[in-house]
């Protein structure tokens, strides 16, 4: 809704506050090999809507709704669009999607940032969803050529002749989520991206593993404390089959049975396994983001607000660095060491690479020529580090994951009694966004 | 004319518009029938390009005869009459030298449907509003205008009998599938559709050849002796003679019910001689009664909220969300919700097939364990288990978040909304709305009326119950309302029997040859008999409650749900022996403590008159329909 003020000024308006009201998920539920039960649009709908039952507004009242998704399915690809008319916003709010890989859901949140300080919306939904267990299987190029032959062929003779043409080879399929996985500029997997880290870093098998189980630790006991209580909503399959709390998390998963598992992407000898890797999972989560205006208007209580958010470029075969230079420019702006924050989320795509963020920010000559700061910027305080585990135990559904930590970094504030925190994420192709949030009493 | 309006178009169509005088919807009484055959004796002269025959009706094309008018012939000239006319001006329409086209939008049953069945052509518009069928023998009689004649001729044989002898309808899109329709086309298009069809004048549609041996004499013994069958397992001959009147017409008489001597079982002057006809347009005329009591306000829900996800409140949830209402289903855990979705979810997909309504319908039902949905009600439907403290706990914390104009209902079927409205401040809130398991088949819903529930919102709930597509009735807040206290004396009647040697299987064979759609002691295991006991307690019945039963409730053989009771349950089903031999006279004494209770209901004023007492023991006990009721059918003695 256009507000009356005619000018503002830029400097004005980007310190206009933007509050997070709220906020929930669904669990992470982990693919197993076999399309999940719930579609991307299923998911958005089934948190959005009993996200939205708990709001002082309507959801006609929404000035609009931005879904981050990197992998869509075709049936509906804007599905911004498509989950706000399910969950009943009504015709008149507008829906769209917004697409940055692994941080479309930090995007989604970002561009709501964006049209509340131009006054363009007051009341946003955002939030991010994939189901990459319905990633669809593609057909070869091969037989995508072959097939155009069929259709154009002319009679039983031309039909005949192109079947001795056909071989198995066209049958192959083409997991699209192993393309999606692909950085299309250095050709890499995402984990062999993180291979690279390990290696510039001298990051340890054995280190990552550890990391991996720590994360698993951290998420079983913050299930068991009732920490993802007020987050996760329990969700049903339309078989009535409950999905009550995320499932990727193991408790078997420690040090000892890590290290049993084979390398993943750099095969026979690498160190990355699926064991210290986030997890291939199905989620979507929402927050709803607000004006000042907005707020005083519905009557509105504030969890918290987004002080800051930030996009950084690097080199795609070390994307796993992203937060690092996400990050450090709004901790520069706001002269800010990284243990002056009460609360950090980092993606942990991979404990390489959550390690490498690590050892970056506590390395003088990293710090210096990458970053363009004096000298290393320190150890950052594992205590204050996902502390809730992290997507190795709970997955990484893509474009949900930026949403999950923006929201999540908040909940650990209110739980811990925090004030400012940042959530920060890798993106593939050599992207990080991060951002920097404040609780509010 | 006053019922029809002739317009004739640039390219030499002629369109007739019906559009009933004085009338909501169309329905075709003998003035109709006399004014629509003034039409076809004027376009014989005209000599029109074509006639296309629409409705002027928003409401639905035409609602079949007009009911009023054949209740109130009572004798067989008269009924004859009005056979005759319908059946000779649709045979004048169906014989026409120009093409004729019938514009379906909207319900079009019965006489409706026979008069487009009479036309070369037939476009249906694809809405959901457009059903079609003949469902005369819902009303005990048979399509007596050519409808046993040329259905059969458009769909063939087998898809004819289902259509005629259960009375269903179909829609636009199955209609077209059958044949019924030439085209189910959506409104964008229909015009286009009814001026391309003329132009192309295609030949009548006509049977594939396997569907067209079906009709041969040979074929239509064969079928009509299958279906006969399948018929008798329904309904019972002597309870219901129109099914088989119609199979006999099909068989026999190619559907022309004129051409039956009146000394058949299948003649109009027959169906007419047994009174189940007459009381089956009673039932139809109650039935319209209690829709008509949710006529009384405007007010309209868009969200519901239930608390309680048992079996009671999480169907409930279902069903109205199915009925397109957004709802939120609270319990105590997610946990509990979750057989609820289940069943949620098997009923989306029986009732609306579409994957894209199915999805829709699982989008509008909400689990609620928080209970925000209260704060956005606009009714509340407690269905929590049978406590008074729990009772007054929810509706203590449901008033204090619930919109100020949202109902309070309880679903409760034991505990006096006098004691539950104690726990509100605005004690007149509390309304009952009472529900009957299952929830999806039973069409019935009471609205308890409390000592001091508010009035207006005795029409506001059953406003809401129609809009859900259930039927009404305004019950006072007594023990048992008025169904169960129907059924209760008649239950312990049957079980006495059982305690005096007639065996279960006995007994519930003379329910059936009364009428009854299932036997007293299947009911009792089917309620579950600590069910029975404690609506029997709740009572206060003077008489102790039989031996046999108690012995039972100790045992905890509960019936249907612990697979023993009276009877042996595997796979839902009762293990039931032969029956023996019904006593003379007995059945007769197995029904006679429901109709005395039925007396003694009216006289305490649970509902406002003796047919609002036989509309609840037809639709929410399954009372003999064809017996019109209990009062009526003691009153017709």
């Amino acid at each position: 809704m256009p507000r009356a003020r005619a000018t503002t000024a830029a400097a004005e308006r980007m310190s206009e506050p933007v509050y997070i009201i709220d906020g929930r998920r669904t669990p992470f539920l982990k693919a197993r090999n076999r399309p999940g039960p719930f579609s991307a649009s299923d998911l958005a709908t089934a948190a959005g809507r009993a996200l939205l039952l708990r709001q002082r507004f309507a959801p006609a009242d929404l000035d609009e709704v931005i879904l981050g998704c990197a992998a869509p399915s075709v049936d509906e690809v804007n599905i911004g669009r498509v989950s706000a008319l399910r969950m009943g916003c009504g015709d008149k709010v507008p829906g769209w999607t917004v697409m940055r890989n692994c941080a479309s859901g930090m995007q989604s949140i970002d561009s709501a940032i964006a049209n509340i300080r131009t006054g363009r919306s007051q009341l946003v939904l955002a939030g991010g969803v994939d189901a990459l267990s319905r990633a669809p299987l593609l057909l070869s190029d091969a037989m995508v050529q072959w097939l155009s032959k069929w259709y154009a062929a002319k009679g039983v003779g031309q039909r005949a002749a192109l079947l001795t043409r056909l071989r198995p080879g066209h049958f192959a399929p083409v997991i699209s989520l192993m393309r999606g996985l692909t950085d299309p500029i250095c050709g890499l997997l995402m984990g062999q991206t993180a291979e690279n880290l390990a290696h510039r870093f001298g990051i340890t098998r054995a280190a990552m593993d550890a990391y991996a189980a720590r994360s698993h630790a951290r998420t079983l006991a913050a299930q068991e404390a009732g920490h993802y209580a007020d987050e996760v909503l329990p969700i049903y399959g339309a078989d009535g089959t409950l999905y009550a709390a995320d499932d990727g998390v193991r408790a078997d998963s420690t040090p000892e049975n890590l290290a049993r598992l084979k390398p993943f992407f750099d095969r026979p000898y690498g160190n990355v396994t699926a064991g210290n890797s986030s997890q291939v999972t199905d989620g979507g989560a929402w927050v709803v983001l607000a004006s000042a205006a907005a707020v005083d208007r519905h009557g509105l209580t504030p969890i918290g607000r987004i002080v800051d958010s930030h996009w950084a470029g690097l080199d795609p075969a070390q994307m796993g660095l992203g937060p690092v230079h996400a990050a450090t420019p709004i901790l520069v702006r706001h002269g800010l060491g990284l243990n002056d924050l009460d609360a950090w989320e980092i993606n942990e795509a991979f404990a390489a690479q959550v390690i490498a963020c690590m050892r970056a920010w506590d390395d003088a000559t990293y710090c210096r020529d990458e970053l363009g700061l004096p000298g290393a910027l320190g150890a950052i305080d594992e205590a204050r580090l996902n502390v809730d585990g992290g997507a190795i135990a709970l997955g990484h559904p893509v474009g949900a994951s930026g949403t999950r930590i923006v929201l999540h970094v908040l909940n650990v504030l209110r739980r811990t009694g925090g004030r400012r925190g940042m959530a920060a994420i890798c993106i593939g192709g050599g992207l990080g966004g991060a951002m920097l949030v404040e609780r509010v009493d | 004319m006053r019922h029809f309006t002739l317009d004739r178009l640039a390219d030499g169509t002629v369109q007739l518009v019906f559009d009933k005088a004085e009338a909501a919807v169309n329905t075709l009484s003998q003035e109709v029938l006399t004014e629509l055959g003034e039409v076809l004796d004027r376009l014989e002269r005209e000599r029109p390009q074509a006639l296309v025959i629409r409705s002027g009706k928003p409401s639905g094309f035409i609602a079949g005869a007009d009911v009023d008018e054949f209740g109130a012939v009572h004798d067989e000239a008269g009924a004859l009459a009005i056979v005759r006319r319908g059946w000779d001006t649709f045979e004048r329409l169906a014989h026409v030298g120009y093409p004729t086209l019938a514009l379906i939008r909207g319900f079009c049953l019965g006489g409706g449907l026979e008069l487009a069945l009479a036309c070369r052509y037939r476009v249906a518009v694809d809405d959901p509003s457009t059903r079609l069928g003949l469902p005369e023998v819902m009303l005990g009689i048979l399509p007596g205008w050519g409808g046993v004649k040329r259905l059969p001729r458009l769909v063939g044989a087998p898809a004819a009998l289902d259509l005629l002898l259960t009375g269903r309808t179909v829609d636009a899109r199955r209609a077209k599938k059958l044949g019924l329709v030439d085209a189910a086309v959506p409104v964008r298009v229909m015009e286009n559709t009814v001026r391309g069809m003329l132009r192309a004048a295609p030949a009548p549609r006509s049977l594939p050849l396997p569907l067209s041996l079906t009709l041969n004499p040979v074929a239509r013994r064969f079928i009509a002796s299958r279906a006969g069958k399948e018929v008798a397992r329904r309904a019972r001959r002597e309870h219901y003679p129109a099914p088989y009147a119609i199979l006999e017409l099909f068989r026999k008489y190619d559907g022309n019910a004129l051409a039956v001597p009146a000394s058949d079982p299948a003649s109009i002057p027959a169906l007419l001689r047994s009174p189940t006809a007459a009381n089956l347009l009673r039932v139809f005329k109650l039935q319209e009664r209690l829709k008509s009591l949710g006529k009384d306000d405007a007010f309209q829900a868009k969200h519901v909220h239930v608390v309680g996800a048992g079996t009671m409140g999480g169907d409930i949830a279902a069903w109205c969300a199915l009925r397109g209402l957004t709802v939120t289903l609270q319990d105590q855990s997610a946990e509990r919700i979750a057989p609820a979705m289940q069943r949620a979810g098997k009923l989306f997909a029986d009732r609306l097939r579409d994957a894209r309504r199915v999805r829709d319908a699982h989008d509008r039902l909400i689990p609620d364990v928080a209970g925000d949905g209260v704060a956005r009600a606009d009714v509340i439907v407690e269905a929590i288990f049978e406590n008074l403290d729990a009772k007054r706990g929810v509706f203590a914390a449901l008033e204090k978040k619930a919109r100020p104009q949202a109902i309070l209902a309880t679903n409760t079927s034991s505990i006096p909304l006098e004691d539950i409205a104690q726990a509100l401040g605005d004690p007149t809130r509390l309304i009952g709305i009472h529900f009957f398991n299952p929830v999806s088949r039973m069409l019935l819903v009471e609205v308890v009326v409390g000592e001091k529930t508010r009035a207006d919102l005795v029409a506001q709930a059953a406003a809401f119950v129609r809009q859900i597509d259930k039927l009404p009735l305004p019950v006072k807040s007594a023990p048992g309302f008025l169904v169960n206290r129907l059924l209760a004396p008649y239950l312990m009647a049957a079980m006495r029997a059982v305690e005096e040697g007639i065996a279960p299987a006995t007994v519930d064979a003379a329910a059936l040859a009364y009428g009854m759609p299932m036997g007293p002691i299947e009911l009792a295991d089917t309620v579950g008999l600590d069910i029975c006991v404690e609506v029997g307690r709740l009572l206060g019945t003077s008489e102790a409650p039989p031996a046999r039963l108690m012995t039972l409730v100790e045992a905890r053989h509960l019936g249907k749900k612990t697979g023993r009771g009276y009877y042996e349950w595997a796979e839902g089903k009762p293990k039931k022996v032969p029956p023996g031999v019904i006593p003379d006279g007995f059945a007769e004494r197995l029904v006679a403590p429901f109709v005395a209770e039925a007396h003694a209901a009216l006289a305490d004023g649970i509902v406002a008159d003796a047919d609002l007492v036989d509309a609840g023991a037809i639709f929410g006990t399954g009372f003999a329909p064809f017996r019109g009721g209990p009062l009526h059918a003691t009153a017709s003695h």
